[in-house]
């Protein structure tokens, strides 16, 4: 008789490499998209808060569209859609590569990026207007300003929520398994419909969600401890 | 894209209906209406329940509410599409199923929202409120919570964005709100997936912008009237 909660399904054997798997492919999804949003979202804050209108108001338009669309749907774009618009040899090059976690890590560093750069942006604009005047003033141009004066102040701030998003992306790395990339959510679903162990399959992946959630919270409690946020 | 919208638009907004199933953008409406309806009750009685006195009370729900908080909707979807009908001895349909992740999920966040607008608010209002007689319920119902709901209307309007976008997944098993739609639009076309998928994109925006842009507005609005308030 199989016990009612089979403990050994998930330490050894198949389903175990799967799980695995599939946990690894979460991982890498979330530090890949987390790179690369990270640095995203810093240049649309700044393209947000330039003195130019028209850039202004691209980097307005271009968050606002991106988060008022659900992530799923930006999941189908990139995988079904946006492979359709390039040429022909792009498109072949790209099928003969991995581009579910393609279209995954674009679709998931556009969403993180466009919530991560209103944080950067309020953070910004938490730092004196005196502190980016004087370094004008001093002979700095606007980016080296920015970059040299008001970024690393402004960052500190922008750490805690930034944790946050973190977490988000964590969680939303699961819609990707919609478009067949093989990360935890995919990985369980393929072990459920293998063994008909759908408890086991599905406490695994919610402990090893839950987990990483509860780690990301913990670093946003310890960074606000060992960080406490100055008053300007 | 004109002849796509003149073949599918009808299909698009209300799915298979009169003739089958009402689907599309009105079932992702309803579903999200009715989402955020069920939600508030229960969202409001755990963020009470978070700031409650008893630790009793405070402790079981805080860890509810991290629980939810810390796993993605999917997992919640999954575990209720497996879980649900043999908890309740009867077969769930798709809508139910989706129904019930949602509910339970935003209340978990609603519950947030609400404790913080309760801690917000300041101990002041308890504490006179129960030093002229009231009980702790009573003082909660007549003078905290209206307080409270005033105060969170703007991130209500957010939330119910928020729910609209997370009715998406109820694509993954197969209920047929819009995003399941447009696939099926895309299967039929086939030759146009950027153009369906773009258009799908667009719905979900015109209408979650317009509500965000209307939270906005309300944020303010209430905020005037406060400070004309306090100028009188």
């Amino acid at each position: 008789m199989t016990p009612i909660f089979d403990l050994n399904l998930l330490l050894t054997g198949t389903y175990h490499d799967w799980l695995l798997s599939g946990l690894i492919t979460s991982l890498s999804l979330t530090g890949i998209s987390l790179a690369l949003a990270l640095h995203l979202a810093i240049i649309i804050a700044l393209v947000r808060l330039s003195p130019v209108k028209l850039l202004q108001w691209s980097g307005f338009a271009f968050v606002e569209a991106i988060r008022n669309v659900p992530l799923l749907a930006h999941m189908l774009f990139w995988y079904f859609g946006a492979p359709e618009l390039l040429p022909t040899a792009l498109r072949e090059w790209l099928y003969a590569r991995n581009v579910e976690a393609t279209s995954a890590i674009i679709a998931l560093t556009l969403y993180t990026a466009a919530y991560m750069s209103e944080d950067v942006r309020s953070g910004i604009r938490s730092i004196p207007g005196q502190q980016f005047e004087a370094a004008r003033a001093l002979g700095f141009s606007f980016v080296a300003s920015m970059r040299l004066v008001v970024l690393p102040q402004a960052l500190r701030v922008t750490i805690p929520p930034l944790i946050s998003q973190t977490l988000n992306l964590w969680k939303d790395t699961s819609i990707a398994t919609v478009i067949g990339v093989a990360e935890l959510m995919y990985q369980a679903a393929k072990v459920e419909s293998a063994s008909f162990r759908s408890f086991e399959a599905f406490a695994f992946a919610s402990a090893c969600y839950l987990g990483m959630s509860l780690l990301i919270t913990g670093a946003a409690a310890w960074y606000q401890g060992r960080f406490p946020v100055r008053a300007a | 894209m004109i002849e796509l919208i003149d073949t599918y638009w009808l299909y698009f907004l209300v799915g298979q209906y009169p003739h089958g199933p009402l689907g599309g953008l009105a079932l992702t409406l309803i579903l999200a209406v009715l989402g955020l309806l069920f939600a508030f009750p229960l969202g409001l009685v755990f963020g009470i329940a978070r700031v409650s006195p008893w630790r009793s009370v405070r402790w079981p729900v805080s860890a509810l509410i991290q629980i939810v908080r810390g796993t993605p909707l999917l997992m919640v979807v999954f575990w209720a599409y497996f879980f649900l009908p043999s908890l309740t001895g009867q077969n769930t349909d798709q809508f139910w199923t989706m129904l019930v992740a949602l509910v339970v999920f935003d209340a978990a966040y609603l519950a947030e929202i609400i404790r913080a607008g309760i801690q917000a608010l300041g101990k002041g209002q308890t504490e006179s409120a129960r030093s002229l007689g009231f009980s702790y319920l009573v003082a909660m119902r007549l003078v905290i919570l209206p307080q409270v709901v005033r105060n969170m209307l703007p991130s209500l309007v957010n939330q119910f964005v928020s729910t609209i976008k997370e009715t998406s997944l109820g694509y993954i098993i197969g209920l047929t709100e819009v995003s399941f739609i447009a696939t099926q639009i895309n299967t039929q076309v086939l030759t146009r997936p950027a153009e369906v998928y773009l258009l799908l994109g667009l719905t979900y925006f015109i209408l979650c912008f317009g509500l965000s842009r209307f939270a906005f507005w309300l944020e303010r609005h209430l905020q005037q009237r406060t400070m004309a308030k306090a100028h009188a």
